[in-house]
């Protein structure tokens, strides 16, 4: 693909008051044109280069964001094509949300670098500058594969996976009875198909569905709960999450094993991390849950340290303040419905540079205010994100609507009585979207299944 | 000792599928060519099925003619039976097959040969290649005759070290009993030719006498014969058919094979070749579908003057007694006699990424490869890369521009691509699944997509290619008649679209918009069609198809345009890969081993990823940039 439309997020998500979307290509125009909607433009590739124009980005007659649009067509752009910005508001939901709609409307998203690939092809980059132009490409890939691959462990994979099983089952079928069409094969009806390919789509369409709230597509604010034994870091996770899924005991050393959740808090996604309680300990099990810990700190965007208030400081928790300071970190006094035992003066003081919130885990309003208080750590930068997981999260919604657009045609075909051959072009497409995901091909995929479930030859 | 016999032009080894193909290409283009055959009354032999054609494998039949081969016209005048598959669904993957009568079409190809100016055919094995710095000079017979050559096409099919088993009885033979090649293998090896060791096999021949007819059912012939090459007009083949019969295995066959599965040299570990998969035995197919009752058997004949009949389905190497014991159980066959027993074969052949597209060896001047050889398997494959192989030969000596089909004009450039840029693990079978662009790789349009090919190299004549300019306007001129014809609301028309339970219209229409429903077609609407001049039926045919899934076509057609522009992307075969910056190791490494034609074919190398090919193209546009 040389020169289809691509598009992407050009700034940093979460980030600053605006989000930009960048379009480029041939279709960038009519593609904008598409989704956009405002009093006094009709249609904007009529309009004049370089130059802004004020209106909303929709979905049908729903709006999604109130934008500003900058048009600039070729030669005079980064890549030399036609490249159309959008402005949006910034914050990670609205600039998803715009981009999807650019997908959804024909554009394809971009691969790493290929903004600057392109501008580098077509003229626009120094011939010295070659060298950096492959190494964006190739840094930008690493880390995107790394995020991609450890996205694709758990859930979503398997959904995939299952997925694709259905259809590559449909296909093998189908393929058998054209290339062996003596085969005494019993011939799958159009009903059949049509129920089948329903199936898949409302399995695609619960994946798209979740991928904003958090359970499904892998991404969010890494934020890691800290703290000694027993001072409720999983309740905090089950009040956040709120359903039971870390085991709350007063037994300290229950929770063994790191526990992660995702939540959604007004539109930002966080990934959270129990860990087991950080203390010195001669328990092997509970040991390797130590070491994990201390890992997982190391990764964090955001550390959330609780403190019980009503029992005494004890070595560990020192212990952990000196494992996290200079680290962004909330402060968390848990149990304000017990009675308060320690020095909240000491803690102020020491940590002077970070938010400190007093609360009960047990009290919904003091959650609801956690989380007005995480949000605005978040919108005023206090909190970054890490933007290749986003970008994989996007890529992964990339095929599915693909996929989906594919399956239509696939049920277009079968209302027009087309033959069998044509149906499996759109399911092999649709294939081959989801297997951008997991990296696999259809061909040799679809062969192996031929043979392995047909006794075919002569 | 040897000597120097002559020289030629180009000299090919093997007279099977392949080799026929190739020094038919090179001879008519104007070379003077020798084939070499181990034996001349086994020139295209057709030691397996009885039969040309069938799914994807009929394409490459239709293809070969298209390009100015022999395979169609050769079957067309020696078929016994003929089908066109698959009728029920698309007309892409509508395919023909003809059963052949084997001895026939083996003496009609070996007549034509023999009729074709600067081909001599010569009944010697080579023993060896002789290059002279990574150029081929010259073959070697077994009695050391030497024939000096500028090319040497390499199409020994199955001949290679051939090992034939049955049971526990090992001969090392070729097919059906011939000479193996045995020395051959030794020189390329020399060469420093990767070779690897495959497998196949054949069922058991039958005495048609002691059938019992009563017990199967039969499968007859089309009513009406279409033809193979686009040069056979229809009315000259409407001739009498013989049937192909339908039985079934049951639970006495199986059980009779499970019983003597360790007698087999496959389960035994006898057999180290790597078989097909879609090609299994049938005791492989018992083991491996356990819980499957009954496996179809196909009984066809094998010519018109003979008894012998193939038992398709039935394949196997398990020893005689065996077989006997298991054919006598189907139904019909209680009281059978074998003519022929079956057997797997074990051969040489090459690692096929070791080819250009052109077929031509990379590593050595002048020497090509085709057929079995290459890694394929089946008659129609062989053929393909045999006309592919003949015709760049030939246009090397000749200085000219190599032919290349590639995957969007095609089953053979799918074919050749395949071997040349995944190499194969075990013997590769040509399928429509395999074909990214079915819908236009049609066996209807062969002529259409390759003929003017076959033309601009020289193997097609003029005149055939005036005809086909011809039709081509033909169609074009048809369609967009059909596109301008708007008929309005009248009662001619409403009347015809119920009586053809399809919904009225509410103003006027174009025809070509009615031929689109499902439910109509370009012959249906002449009814209304008020200009109708009747056309050629193929050409009838095109207009229909084209009009009728002008939607589909397009987006494939789409599709093709960008696969094109990679393709055109070329990378000079001399390149370092090593020396790109930004590739990642493994892909420099299978980049430096397949050396692609272009951007295109590295994109389908595995373990060349598309960061690896953003990288490609960067250094690409360096390189150019830094020429102006």
């Amino acid at each position: 693909m040389i020169d289809d439309t691509i598009a992407a997020i050009s700034t940093p998500l979460g980030i600053g008051g605006i989000g930009i979307i960048r379009i480029s290509g041939k279709d960038a125009f009519s593609i904008a044109n598409s989704i956009f909607k405002s009093k006094k433009v009709k249609d904007l590739s009529l309009l004049k280069s370089h130059t802004i124009h004020y209106g909303n980005i929709v979905d049908g007659d729903k709006i999604i964001d109130e934008v500003l649009v900058t048009l600039m067509k070729a030669p005079n752009t980064y890549t030399k094509e036609d490249v159309v910005e959008i402005n949006c508001h910034g914050g990670i939901v609205s600039v998803k949300k715009v981009l999807e709609q650019v997908i959804k409307s024909g554009a394809r998203l971009a691969e790493p670098g290929e903004f600057t690939k392109r501008a580098f092809l077509n003229g626009r980059i120094d011939l010295s500058q070659a060298e950096a132009v492959i190494d964006i490409i190739n840094s930008k890939t690493d880390n995107s594969l790394k995020v991609a691959v450890n996205q694709l462990e758990g859930r979503l994979s398997n959904e995939i996976k299952s997925i694709m099983d259905k259809l590559i089952e449909m296909m093998a079928h189908i393929e058998t009875s054209i290339d062996y069409p003596e085969y005494d094969l019993e011939e799958i009806s159009y009903d059949n198909l049509k129920n089948s390919i329903n199936e898949i789509r409302r399995k695609i369409k619960y994946l798209l569905d979740t991928a904003d709230s958090g359970k499904i597509l892998r991404e969010g604010v890494k934020t890691v709960i800290v703290g000694k034994p027993n001072v409720g870091k999983s309740s905090l996770l089950n009040a956040l999450v709120r359903e039971q899924r870390a085991i709350v005991t007063s037994i300290p050393g229950t929770t063994r094993d790191v526990l992660e959740e995702y939540v959604n808090i007004s539109g930002i996604p966080f990934k959270i991390i129990d860990t087991a309680g950080i203390r010195e300990t001669e328990d092997l099990v509970e040991k390797i849950g130590v070491d994990r810990s201390k890992e997982l700190l190391e990764l964090a965007d955001l550390i959330i340290f609780i403190i019980d208030l009503s029992v005494p400081l004890t070595e560990e928790d020192l212990y952990i303040m000196d494992l996290i300071k200079d680290r962004k970190t909330l402060i968390i006094l848990n149990k304000t419905d017990k009675e308060t035992v320690i020095n909240k003066e000491e803690i102020f003081n020491k940590f002077s540079n970070n938010k400190v919130v007093e609360m009960s885990t047990k009290n919904p309003k003091d959650i609801e205010r956690l989380e007005e208080v995480l949000k605005a750590m978040f919108d005023e930068g206090h909190i970054n994100l890490d933007d290749s997981a986003v970008v994989s999260n996007m890529r992964h919604k990339n095929a599915l609507i693909k996929a989906n657009n594919s399956l239509e045609d696939a049920l277009k075909s079968i209302d027009a009585d087309m033959p069998v051959d044509f149906l499996s072009i759109d399911l092999s497409n649709a294939y081959n979207y989801l297997g951008e995901i997991t990296g696999e091909t259809i061909e040799e995929d679809l062969i192996n299944k031929i043979f392995s479930e047909f006794c075919l030859g002569k | 000792m040897s000597y120097v016999v002559s020289n030629i032009d180009v000299a090919v080894i093997g007279g099977g599928h392949a080799g026929c193909e190739a020094a038919l290409a090179t001879a008519r283009m104007g070379l003077s060519t020798v084939l070499f055959a181990i034996s001349l009354d086994s020139i295209a032999m057709l030691p397996c099925n009885p039969n040309i054609g069938g799914t994807s494998k009929g394409h490459l039949v239709r293809e070969i003619d298209a390009l100015g081969g022999e395979m169609g016209k050769n079957i067309d005048k020696t078929f016994i039976q003929s089908r066109m598959l698959n009728t029920g669904k698309g007309p892409a993957v509508h395919s023909l097959r003809a059963q052949a009568d084997k001895f026939n079409y083996s003496k009609q190809m070996k007549m034509t040969l023999e009729r074709t100016e600067n081909l001599f055919i010569k009944q010697e094995e080579i023993v060896k290649i002789h290059v002279d710095n990574k150029k081929v000079k010259a073959v070697e017979t077994s009695t050391g005759a030497i024939y000096n050559c500028k090319a040497v096409i390499i199409a020994t099919g199955t001949y290679l070290k051939a090992r034939c088993l049955v049971g526990d009885i090992i001969e090392n033979t070729g097919p059906n009993g011939l000479k193996a090649s045995n020395k051959l293998s030794e020189s390329l090896k020399e060469l420093g030719i990767e070779i690897l060791r495959f497998k196949t096999g054949t069922p058991a021949r039958i005495d048609k006498r002691t059938i019992d007819f009563s017990k199967l059912e039969e499968q007859p012939g089309d009513e009406k014969i279409i033809p193979f090459s686009f040069t056979t007009n229809p009315k000259d083949i409407q001739r009498e058919q013989i049937s192909c019969w339908l039985t079934y295995t049951n639970e006495k066959t199986h059980q009779i094979i499970r019983e003597n599965l360790h007698r087999s040299p496959l389960y035994a570990g006898e057999i180290k070749g790597v078989g097909a998969r879609y090609c299994p035995s049938i005791e492989d197919k018992v083991v491996r579908f356990a819980d499957k009752e009954r496996h179809q058997v196909f009984l066809e004949p094998e010519g018109e003057d003979t008894t012998e009949m193939y038992v398709q389905g039935m394949s196997s190497s398990l020893p005689a007694d065996v077989q006997e014991a298991m054919i006598r159980t189907l139904p019909g066959f209680e009281n059978c006699e074998i003519m022929r027993i079956g057997y797997a074969i074990e051969y040489d052949c090459i690692n096929p990424i070791q080819l250009r597209h052109t077929l031509e060896f990379k590593e050595i001047d002048g020497l090509f490869s085709a057929g079995q050889f290459n890694g394929s398997s089946g008659y129609e494959e062989a053929a393909a890369q045999g006309i592919v192989a003949g015709i760049n030969a030939a246009l090397k000596i000749l200085g000219k521009e190599a032919l290349y089909i590639d995957r969007s004009e095609g089953y053979i450039g799918v074919l050749i691509d395949d071997l040349v840029t995944k190499g194969t693990n075990e013997p590769y079978r040509m399928m429509t699944s395999r074909a990214e662009y079915r819908l236009l790789l049609r066996q209807d349009n062969a002529d259409l997509r390759l003929t003017e090919k076959g033309y601009r190299v020289g193997l097609v004549s003029k005149e055939r290619y005036e005809k086909l300019l011809e039709k081509k306007r033909l169609i074009d001129e048809e369609i967009n008649r059909l596109k301008k014809t708007i008929v309005g609301v009248s009662p001619l028309v409403q009347d015809f679209l119920k009586a053809n339970n399809s919904t009225p219209i509410k103003s006027g229409i174009a025809l070509s918009e009615l031929i689109k429903r499902p439910e109509l077609d370009y012959y249906k609407i002449r009814e209304i069609d008020k200009d109708y001049v009747e056309l050629p039926e193929d050409v009838q045919e095109q207009v229909n198809i084209q009009i009728k899934y002008e939607g589909y076509i397009k987006r494939q057609m789409l599709q093709v345009e960008q696969f094109k522009k990679l393709e055109q992307k070329y990378l000079r075969e001399d390149l370092d890969y090593s020396k790109i910056k930004g590739l990642r190791i493994e892909a420099a490494q299978k980049l430096q081993q397949i050396k692609p034609r272009s951007i295109g074919q590295a994109s389908r190398i595995s373990g060349v990823s598309p960061s690896d090919i953003s990288v490609l193209l960067v250094y690409l546009e360096q390189i150019n940039r830094s020429k102006n």
